[in-house]
């Protein structure tokens, strides 16, 4: 892994008895048994964690005859993008058959609106929670949090039928509604915690010069938060992108999300199954999560860490 | 701010309670009244639509007494315990292993988080790839000679939710690893030293010292974990469809399809309030504890 040797501090192993000796840390060998097990763990599970990733690719650029005779694992002898393309552009749902191009787009028309609305809607929501305390607010805000773990399945049925009366069922704007919906605990308590840490003073000055809600919150709050932002963004877009249930339930098969249209090209039961399209399928709808998720890196686990732990 | 004049109390702050309408009527509309409408119209006998036509407990005696409903039940004990214990026992280990003062933590993270990433969809179909008896594990190792190896649960019943349990651990225990990752990185590096002084050996130390500590970490991750079980459904959806038979059904897929497809919607109705319940019964006590235990800063 590493030919020049791993210094740790003292902390990490045993401590030498002598009093007075060499200062600073106990040098080590790389090939120590404690680095042997301690790496070898590591890589053992992180070569289970790779796996499916890897089968995936390099399934997807076998041709099916190679597939059968082979084992899921041996890298492809012949490399091809067919599956992709016939993934992409006319893999079969039903009765259409344009691939999965038209879950993408309808994917990317529910995810761009709904993180922009809910992020709007949280934002304002978060700072008015934490610089504009009205009577109530608190209430409204811990039924908000502990319903955030009220199971989907109980209020499905109501928003359809308030998502019909309001002639929205079916459309990819009644989608979006409900992804602003249940993307408001989470994205309100990250926003207020936020801005609830930002110093006291800050807005006690603006309020001395005249700033008024909208003010205070254009002016010096949103150009002051924009790591926040960035974290509320990819929390939205993978959870929204990911999103299987609302999209099979609030849409037709004409709107039907990446996710849900994904799963009907794989588990469809009529015709051979076609393994390779299969896996570039998958492939292909995880890939924007994927994308987000290499890129934003640490803020990623910023956001999960937020969401997670309140605070 | 002076606080000396105060016009009409509605109308003070005007605009914080303006931008707070969505919250609120999210909070009184979706969540309170969504929840109520449904536990209100699960003792009806709605069919395909939702009439106000009361029944009493009927729903709910026929739901218990639907085999399907039994196996949810049961698939959902097995599949929450499973992955309780082992994303708690996996995830702090991992975050031990990389609390070491590793090289190359950073990328060591990376991999074991970004399953977390992707949709439990993707999840399950790849590992539904991955466990096909033919061409999956069970072939490979077939193919090098040992033809009597035998894995393959998507295919038999009775293990079925581990093959599921299989899959949702190797999505989420990342982030259960980041959670307690974060935890111990929050131990003051005062107390390794005191139990090193006192000659206590490191798996002792973590035992009696730091997970008693790291309490409110394992708390939250179990509250995660938890709220997650319940919902299980998509990656039921995309690794088995429920299959084989109805071996792998969960109450969240119940319910799904007795609204939408079997047109009963009283018992999913009355499905879906079970499913409340169960939640009810984890997160009253912690939200007291959190909310209501002490007093609000």
């Amino acid at each position: 892994m590493s030919d020049h040797a791993v210094s740790l501090p003292a902390g990490t192993g045993s401590i030498g008895l002598e009093a007075s000796g060499p200062r600073g840390p106990k040098p080590r060998h790389v090939f120590s048994r404690r680095n042997i097990f301690l790496y070898g763990t590591l890589i053992v599970v992180a070569l289970y964690y790779l796996l499916p990733l890897y089968v995936m690719v390099v399934t997807s650029l076998k041709g099916m005859p190679e597939i059968r005779l082979g084992n899921i694992f041996s890298p492809p002898l012949e490399i091809t993008f067919e599956p992709w393309v016939k993934a992409w552009s006319s893999a079969c749902t039903g009765l259409n058959c344009d691939g999965l191009s038209r879950g993408f787009w309808n994917s990317v028309r529910i995810t761009v609106p709904s993180v922009i609305l809910s992020i709007a809607i949280a934002s304002v929501n978060g700072y008015a929670l934490a610089n504009w305390r009205f009577k109530g607010a608190d209430t409204f805000f811990v039924i908000l949090i502990v319903g955030a773990f009220i199971p989907y399945q109980v209020m499905i049925y109501p928003i359809v039928i308030i998502l019909r009366e309001i002639g929205l069922y079916g459309s990819l704007s009644g989608l979006v509604i409900v992804h602003s919906i249940f993307g408001m605990p989470i994205l309100t308590l990250l926003f207020r915690n936020y801005f609830s840490s930002m110093p006291e003073e800050l807005f006690r000055a603006a309020r001395v010069d005249g700033a008024g809600f909208w003010g205070i919150y254009f002016r010096i709050m949103l150009p002051m938060s924009l790591p926040i932002f960035v974290v509320a963004i990819i929390i939205q877009v993978t959870g929204i992108w990911n999103d299987f249930l609302f999209g099979v339930v609030y849409t037709r098969p004409d709107t039907y999300p990446m996710t849900v249209q994904l799963n009907n090209i794989v588990n469809s039961v009529q015709g051979v199954k076609e393994y390779n399209v299969n896996m570039a399928a998958t492939i292909l709808t995880g890939l924007v999560p994927l994308v987000v998720y290499f890129i934003s890196g640490k803020l990623f686990v910023r956001g999960i860490a937020a969401g997670a732990v309140k605070g | 701010m002076s606080k000396s004049e105060r016009p009409n109390q509605l109308f003070r702050n005007l605009n914080a309670k303006v931008a707070s309408i969505p919250m609120v009527l999210t909070a009184l509309v979706i969540f309170v009244g969504g929840s109520a409408w449904t536990v209100l119209y699960s003792f009806t006998n709605s069919k395909l639509l939702p009439r106000l036509n009361f029944v009493g407990l009927d729903q709910y005696y026929r739901l218990w007494s639907t085999p399907r409903w039994l196996i949810s039940i049961e698939n959902l004990l097995v599949y929450g315990v499973l992955s309780l214990v082992f994303s708690l026992v996996i995830g702090f280990m991992l975050a031990a292993l990389l609390d070491q003062k590793i090289r190359f933590e950073d990328t060591f993270r990376t991999i074991f988080l970004y399953p977390f990433a992707l949709s439990f969809i993707v999840t399950g179909l790849v590992w539904q790839w991955l466990l096909n008896p033919e061409f999956g594990i069970q072939g490979v190792v077939r193919g090098l000679g040992w033809e009597s190896f035998n894995f393959d649960p998507l295919y038999n019943s009775s293990i079925v939710i581990y093959g599921i349990t299989i899959a949702a651990l190797w999505q989420g225990t990342g982030l259960i690893m980041c959670l307690m990752l974060a935890g111990l990185r929050g131990i003051d590096e005062d107390i390794w030293k005191a139990a090193r002084v006192d000659g206590i050996p490191m798996w002792k130390t973590y035992l009696f010292i730091i997970i008693p500590m790291m309490r409110p970490v394992f708390v939250t991750a179990l509250v995660i974990i938890a709220a997650g079980i319940v919902k299980v459904y998509d990656l039921v959806v995309a690794q088995t469809s429920g299959g084989p038979g109805i071996a792998s059904e969960v109450p969240a897929k119940y319910v799904y399809d007795y609204m939408f497809f079997a047109q009963n919607l009283g018992q999913g109705f009355a499905a879906s309030t079970m499913m409340l319940l169960s939640v009810l019964i984890v997160i009253v006590p912690w939200a007291y504890l959190e909310f209501g235990g002490r007093k609000r800063v």
